[in-house]
């Protein structure tokens, strides 16, 4: 096994990593918001602040090492991707900014600023989207490859049925992983009502995210004929994403497990994303980069592993510390620390 | 006139994004130390005065770091937007200490999570001064990790180029190429001297407007005392960045010094004017302390612009940047000194107008300096992005919406600056030291919660 797959392997893996710990930041934030906004925020608002208050920039480098890591590994994406997603890109690093430093001012600085909420609540729906557009580009399309340059072709991209049901799933995702991840933080910190209006959400956004993620399928089998034949040779990964997905839903409904019920969220989450990039190799993006020729030289690979085993030695005990400090601390959840 | 191609552009937005991005990342690396100091002496000598002072600048730190994590995250992604070309060739040779990087920021983020929420929650409050030693450790080796890739696109190393294909990669090398000794010794020491003189200049307001001024004085004396330190190593670092420009990379120390001829006993010129024809008046000139400075020797020989071939000779304009960063240097140094050696000698007053009004100037003058430093830095490279083999019009993006991104990141950089000055100042403004210790010690609660 050469280092395009470790380097493959090891960055779906940050991706997915991201995707989780992003949704649930993403989708408390516009909850936080929601709640406010219908005058609920008494009861819910400071279990979120809580939970976000400690990890938020933990957050933030799952997506900075997946950047880094895809340059490092298949430097040929930084030339392609580079020059494709000036634009997209430029959005969602200031959609980013101000959601990272805002949310820093409202916590750090001035309390309740509804301005700040707003802004928090809105980036957490809009970075998915616009950060979802890099997926929908990979599949190829979208891209005018001369020896000018890379060229994004806006409109191709803007009236694709497969960008919007890409950029849809992406954003109820957010809102079903979120309210399902609260559900569990909220029975876990023994708050009732907390409990049983983010129970509600969770329940509600089950729905669109079965139907999104169904879409998505449709509208592959329009774009990308080749790919959505090669998903089909994975079909049983993707059974087992909907059997997970079926779990969590009926553990949350009867009200009972909410620990695997988000375990349960997370694995339909895992099968459904690997299926995706497992059928989606050797292609980054397609039909003009694959991981085999973009691959970075093996010294450099080698050197990337090296350092992303030690990476890890460091990282691993450290975040586990931070978890027991904050997120499994009983007392801690409950607001008595 | 410059023509805003999109070489041009993409230039000026890395440029605004360092520019904005460096005054976050200074205080990122630098402040911690501070914090970490503070909060020891406090512990060890009971003076709850200190603890304080390390809970107040760890309070304004988190809002500093939370925009240098946003606008770090837009110089990592827009090194790639802006520079595909570059990145796919140099990704290959020096992607190691960017990935790195990652790695120790992640590890700060971790440990900075933990330090700013569990103040009260050991028994024993060594325990949490110990979660401050991370935190500067990761920050110092982030700085370390990205200045290396500075220093590889002054003097690349660590591979062959054989017929237009890179090969012998040696990423090791190309980290700890020629440039990297010098260059992080500089980067963080100066890192440490700005923070620590920003600190001062609070404190020295503090002190001027009159309110608590024990609280105050404790402040000056730490980060005054830490300024003078940092800023002789800083010197020192300077000093040695000096010699290592004069052997590996001759034209930028030539470009900054307006060093025309190549000759043995070079005159340092200082300060000065540039007319039409190149020729320098009004201007300082030291006899062979340029040949000192750059070899330590009198009678050296130093390289000058004649040997260097005319499209490949940076701005000239340089000269008056460096100029500006060693005079601030010098000037920070000397009154920083000053003070420590007033509060050294009984009769005499440390705490006069104008001394406190000097000390005023020191933290927004270093943070100049700093600036200065860089742009002498990146500018003495052009032509190049990557010394020798790649240029910057050939590692630019040729995408035609430069322009347009440009103006967005302003915006957002002005509001960002906004938002961070509103927020700081509500932080401090309502909440003077004297009363939020009163209200940490005696538990009588005046305000709202804090």
């Amino acid at each position: 096994m050469g280092y395009e797959y470790i380097g493959i392997t090891v960055l779906w893996v940050f991706l997915y990593g991201y995707l989780i710990v992003a949704s649930v930041d993403f989708g408390a934030g516009f909850f936080a918001y929601y709640a406010r906004r219908t005058n609920k925020d008494h009861i819910m608002n400071k279990l979120i602040s809580r939970y976000l208050s400690p990890v938020w920039e933990v957050t933030n480098v799952f997506f900075v090492f997946f950047f880094v890591g895809l340059v490092g590994f298949f430097p040929d994406m930084a030339y392609y991707f580079g020059q494709a997603l000036l634009i997209p890109g430029s959005i969602a690093i200031v959609l980013l900014a101000i959601r990272g430093s805002f949310y820093a001012f409202e916590s750090y600085g001035s309390k309740n600023n509804s301005v700040f909420m707003f802004l928090y609540g809105a980036t957490g729906l809009l970075i998915p989207a616009s950060l979802s557009t890099a997926l929908t580009i990979s599949e190829g399309g979208f891209l005018n490859v001369t020896d000018d340059g890379v060229r994004l072709q806006i409109t191709e991209l803007l009236l694709s049925p497969y960008s919007w049901s890409v950029v849809l799933l992406a954003i109820v995702s957010v809102l079903y992983i979120s309210s399902m991840f609260l559900s569990y933080y909220a029975h876990k910190a023994g708050d009732k009502d907390a409990l049983s209006l983010l129970r509600k959400y969770a329940l509600f956004w089950s729905i669109p995210t079965i139907i999104a993620s169904m879409t998505v399928f449709i509208a592959m089998s329009q774009h990308n004929p080749e790919h959505f034949d090669r998903l089909f040779d994975y079909w049983w990964v993707f059974g087992l994403s909907v059997l997970f997905y079926l779990i969590a839903v009926f553990l949350v409904y009867s009200e009972k497990l909410y620990g695997f019920a988000f375990i349960a969220v997370m694995l339909q989450f895992f099968f459904a994303f690997f299926g995706y990039g497992v059928s989606k190799l050797p292609y980054l993006l397609y039909p003009h980069v694959t991981i085999s020729e973009s691959v970075t030289p093996d010294a450099m690979g080698l050197a990337l592993v090296v350092a992303f085993i030690g990476g890890l030695l460091l990282l691993i005990p450290s975040l586990v510390m931070l978890m027991r400090m904050f997120l499994f601390d009983a007392d801690y959840i409950k607001g008595n620390k | 006139m410059i023509e805003l191609d999109s070489v041009m552009l993409s230039r000026m937005l890395t440029a605004m994004t360092l520019i904005f991005h460096i005054i976050f990342a200074t205080v990122g690396v630098g402040v911690p130390v501070m914090i970490s100091i503070a909060e020891l002496i406090g512990i060890k000598k009971k003076d709850k005065y200190y603890s304080l002072m390390a809970k107040r600048w760890a309070r304004g730190f988190t809002i500093i770091v939370a925009v240098g994590v946003v606008t770090g995250t837009a110089i990592g992604l827009q090194l790639s937007l802006l520079w595909p070309s570059f990145m796919q060739l140099a990704g290959k040779v020096i992607a190691l200490p960017l990935f790195m990087e990652t790695f120790a920021f992640f590890f700060e983020a971790i440990f900075l999570g933990a330090y700013l929420y569990t103040w009260d929650r050991f028994k024993n409050p060594m325990t949490h001064w110990w979660l401050s030693i991370p935190i500067i450790i990761g920050g110092t080796l982030s700085a370390f990790f990205i200045t290396t890739v500075n220093a590889f696109m002054n003097t690349p190393a660590g591979f062959d180029v054989e017929d237009g294909v890179i090969n012998a990669i040696n990423p090791l090398a190309a980290m700890f190429n020629p440039a990297t000794p010098t260059k992080v010794f500089h980067v963080v020491s100066s890192a440490y001297m700005t923070s620590a003189a920003i600190l001062a200049t609070i404190a020295a307001v503090t002190y001027l407007v009159k309110r608590d001024q024990e609280y105050a004085k404790r402040a000056l004396k730490l980060t005054v005392t830490a300024t003078l330190v940092f800023s002789i190593s800083t010197a020192v670092a300077g000093d040695l960045s000096a010699k290592f420009l004069a052997e590996y990379q001759p034209e930028k120390l030539a470009a900054g010094e307006w060093h025309f001829e190549t000759e043995e006993g070079a005159d340092l010129v200082l300060f000065g004017t540039l007319n039409d024809d190149n020729e320098i008046t009004g201007e300082i000139r030291l006899p062979k302390a340029l040949s000192f400075l750059a070899y330590g020797n009198f009678d050296a020989e130093v390289t000058g612009l004649d040997k260097i071939p005319d499209d490949e000779e940076p701005p000239l304009f340089i000269h008056y940047f460096f100029d500006l960063m060693v005079s601030i240097g010098m000037f920070v140094l000397l009154v920083s000194g000053l003070y420590v050696l007033m509060t050294y000698v009984k009769k005499w007053n440390p705490h006069n107008k104008l001394m406190l009004w000097a000390l005023t100037t020191i933290g927004p003058l270093s943070m100049l300096a700093i600036e200065f430093g860089w742009v002498y830095a990146e500018i003495g490279r052009q032509p190049w992005i990557m010394r020798g083999f790649m240029k910057v019009a050939e590692g630019a993006t040729t995408s035609p919406n430069v322009g347009a991104m440009f103006l967005l990141f302003f915006l957002l950089y002005f509001v960002l600056g906004i938002g961070t000055l509103v927020v700081l100042r509500k932080m401090f403004k309502d909440h003077p030291a004297e009363v939020e210790l009163e209200h940490l010690y005696t538990e009588v609660g005046k305000g709202g919660e804090r």
